[in-house]
């Protein structure tokens, strides 16, 4: 059995994956909405790992709420995706710059 | 009877403003020869009752009056009261200015018969009298500084009285810089004065000035100075500007430009002697400074002997009679530096009779030859106008100290007292008086040989058509010249030598100081006369004419080898020592290039450019780096969003 330090640090790698993920990829919304996931799925990993390791279930209990969250995130940022290319004709982040002013 | 006394006084300042108020508003209506009526009754007015009061307080020794009319300000404590000063000082003073001011207002008629300007010239020297008699009657410092500015300014419209000459206005505004910076000291002088002695009233100062003795103050660190010799120096500096002493002499020439009924009654007789009267009206406050009253007396000698010499040199003959001013005036300080306040005073009041004729006489000459005032372009003019030669000589000789004229009296007086004064810069003072009793016939001889003998240089087309001035210049003249011939004699024993002296308790001199006293026995005024050929300045005065003679009737030929010979004397003679330049290079120059550098650097560049422009530009500057971070891409918010989460948990951790 691994020790909760070697968990966190799984779980740090994956976060920091997924930041990685955000900031450096220029090319696709989904890889960035997978990013997205994967940060998530490093927060539960975290939950999971103190949950066990504490004895307490909330943090197990949690992970269901995240999971949940990130599926109906997953379906929304699916939706506005298809919509966006749809508009755009383009899923390509580098366009993606509507926040400017 | 004190009230009625000080009515007539205020009346006597009173009427030759209205006199200047109906000259100024309603001249254009009244007309020329009205106004000029109106005006010349009023100081005739004025002139009667001031004999009046001369006959009440001088005469019949009246006791001092001082009296308020008129509460000004208060601040806290202080009053600031309209109020007359009553004393033999005074009166004997506003004696002099009106009737040195009554001639010039009946001369004015013919000199100025054919200018534009003539009731306005009227309202202009209405306006100086009456500033010259609040100056005078005053009984404290801020109203000796209204009259003070009220005669500068006065000053200052009537030498850019023809406005349409630029030497005019030069002079006129140079006039006007200078007295100001001399009236910076006098301002001081007052503020110091309310700060120590808490009143501007002569007499609480003169009642306190023993208590304030042993106060200092000091002014650079380390450096204690006696109250008392600051506020005189301070004042002293103040006459310095007024009266035209080195170095803040150089506007007198320049005031020149002016019309000559001006020259003979602002920058002769009157006005430049106000610096002399107020020293003379604060001998209580001077007697207990030597430091300063040393400082006079060298400054004094200075101008005396120094300003004479450029006289020399000088052709117009305005401008010699100007430079003759300043070196009596330096005279004059030289008697007061001496502590022989009563003959500066007999000084004062003798030359403003022989220099207002001189000036008058002058003036008449000018007219005569159609406003020329080149003394090269004059000669023989004896025979066309024997009135005015009679009289340019009269007051010559008087200004020459030749006995028995006026001059010959008040010089003597203050030659004698200097070489008994006792104080620091009493023996140089000594010796440029000296030198200058030589140099004063010199010019003024030369002035009379120059104009009225010798080969004829006028204008060819006037040659044989000058004719000799009207009756309404000359009468001034004669009114002038014979107190410029008995003025000596009959005051010389009541000034100077009686008990009580004529000024009476307005002088206050400590018993050291006393060098009137010391003079030997008095003779009598005609003894003195005749007793001359004893005193060495007589000898100087006839050595001065004849050397006059020598150079410029006999032996003309002389002047111009001196030229040669003397080439640089003369180029600094006729360079005025680079007064001028120098004051035209540091302070005019001086002036225009630090506000032109002001203007670059702080202007141009630290206010529109830092400020105005800096601070629009900055604001740009760090809206276009700020528009730089809102890139609207996803991923630098998400870059910024990390760094921002690293760097607060580096800052925790």
């Amino acid at each position: 059995m691994p020790s909760l330090t070697e968990f966190l640090i799984i779980a740090a790698l994956l976060f920091g994956l997924g930041t990685a993920g955000i900031i450096l990829n220029r090319k696709n919304i989904i890889v960035l909405l997978m990013s997205i996931e994967l940060i998530l799925l490093a927060v539960n990993t975290n939950f999971i790992a103190f949950s066990y390791f504490l004895g307490n279930m909330t943090g197990q209990l949690f992970v269901f709420f995240v999971l949940t969250v990130a599926a109906s995130e997953a379906a929304i940022g699916l939706a506005i995706l298809v919509v966006y290319y749809r508009k755009r004709g383009s899923i390509d982040v580098q366009q993606l710059d509507t926040l400017k002013g | 009877m004190e009230n009625f006394l000080i009515d007539i006084a205020l009346l006597t300042a009173l009427l030759p403003l209205g006199g200047a108020l109906i000259a100024g508003l309603l001249g254009k209506c009244l007309g020329r020869k009205l106004t000029s009526a109106i005006a010349i009754s009023l100081v005739g007015f004025a002139f009667l009752l001031s004999c009046y009061l001369f006959k009440v307080f001088v005469i019949d020794g009246h006791p001092v009056l001082d009296q308020s009319f008129y509460t000004w300000a208060t601040a806290g404590s202080l009053h600031f009261d309209v109020a007359f000063l009553l004393d033999n000082l005074s009166i004997t003073m506003i004696t002099i200015v009106l009737f040195v001011s009554l001639a010039v207002h009946i001369y004015t008629v013919g000199y100025m018969a054919d200018d534009p300007g003539y009731t306005r010239f009227f309202s202009y020297v209405s306006l100086f009298t009456f500033s010259m008699l609040m100056l005078v009657l005053a009984d404290n410092f801020l109203l000796l500084f209204f009259g003070w500015e009220g005669v500068g300014l006065v000053s200052y419209l009537l030498i850019g009285f023809w406005f349409n000459r630029e030497a005019a206005n030069f002079g006129s505004l140079k006039a006007f810089i200078v007295n100001r910076i001399g009236d910076i000291g006098f301002l001081l002088a007052m503020a110091a004065v309310l700060m120590f002695f808490g009143s501007l009233s002569y007499l609480d100062v003169f009642h306190h000035v023993t208590d304030a003795m042993n106060k200092t103050i000091s002014i650079f660190p380390h450096h204690d100075v006696s109250v008392i010799t600051l506020i005189c120096v301070l004042l002293f500096f103040g006459a310095m500007g007024k009266s035209a002493q080195v170095p803040l002499h150089v506007w007198l020439p320049e005031s020149m430009e002016g019309p000559t009924p001006i020259s003979a009654l602002i920058h002769a007789a009157t006005m430049v002697t106000a610096g002399i009267y107020m020293i003379a009206r604060m001998s209580p406050l001077f007697e207990y400074s030597e430091a300063a009253l040393s400082m006079i007396l060298i400054i004094g000698g200075t101008t005396a002997f120094f300003m004479g010499l450029l006289a020399i040199v000088q052709y117009d003959i305005k401008r010699v009679i100007a430079y003759s001013t300043i070196s009596q005036l330096g005279y004059m300080a030289v008697a007061l530096g001496a502590s022989a306040y009563d003959a500066a005073i007999f000084h004062l009041v003798t030359h403003a009779f022989f220099k207002a004729l001189l000036f008058l006489a002058a003036g008449s000459v000018i007219i005569a030859l159609h406003h020329e005032q080149d003394m090269r372009k004059m000669g023989g003019l004896v025979k066309y106008m024997p009135i005015t030669y009679a009289t340019f000589m009269i007051g010559g000789l008087a200004l020459c100290a030749i006995p028995p004229f006026s001059g010959f009296y008040s010089k003597d007086v203050i030659i004698e007292a200097v070489k008994l004064c006792e104080l620091n810069g009493a023996s140089y003072a000594y010796y440029c008086v000296l030198a200058g009793a030589f140099i004063t016939p010199l010019y003024t001889f030369r002035a009379i040989f120059m104009t009225f003998h010798g080969e004829e240089h006028t204008d060819a087309k006037l040659r044989g058509k000058i004719q000799e001035s009207p009756w309404v210049v000359l009468i001034p003249l004669i009114a002038l010249a014979v107190p410029s011939l008995l003025a000596g004699e009959m005051l010389i024993d009541k000034m100077i030598f009686m008990h009580p002296k004529l000024l009476g308790n307005a002088i206050f001199i400590l018993p050291d100081h006393n060098t009137l006293e010391k003079i030997h026995e008095f003779p009598g005024a005609i003894l003195m006369a005749l007793e001359a050929g004893t005193s060495l300045p007589f000898w100087f005065a006839l050595a001065g004419i004849v050397t006059a003679w020598l150079y410029t009737m006999e032996f003309p030929r002389w002047s111009q080898s001196f030229k040669k010979y003397f080439a640089l004397l003369y180029k600094i003679l006729v360079n005025k020592y680079g007064f001028d330049k120098f004051n035209q290079i540091v302070f005019v120059h001086g002036t225009q290039d630090s506000g032109q550098l002001f203007y670059r650097v702080g202007d141009v560049k630290l206010i529109d450019g830092v400020f105005v422009n800096g601070s629009g530009w900055l604001i740009r500057f760090l809206a276009k780096a700020g528009r730089q971070l809102q890139s609207g891409y996803l991923y630098h918010y998400a870059l910024a969003m990390v760094l921002g989460i690293l760097v607060f948990l580096a800052w925790y951790m």
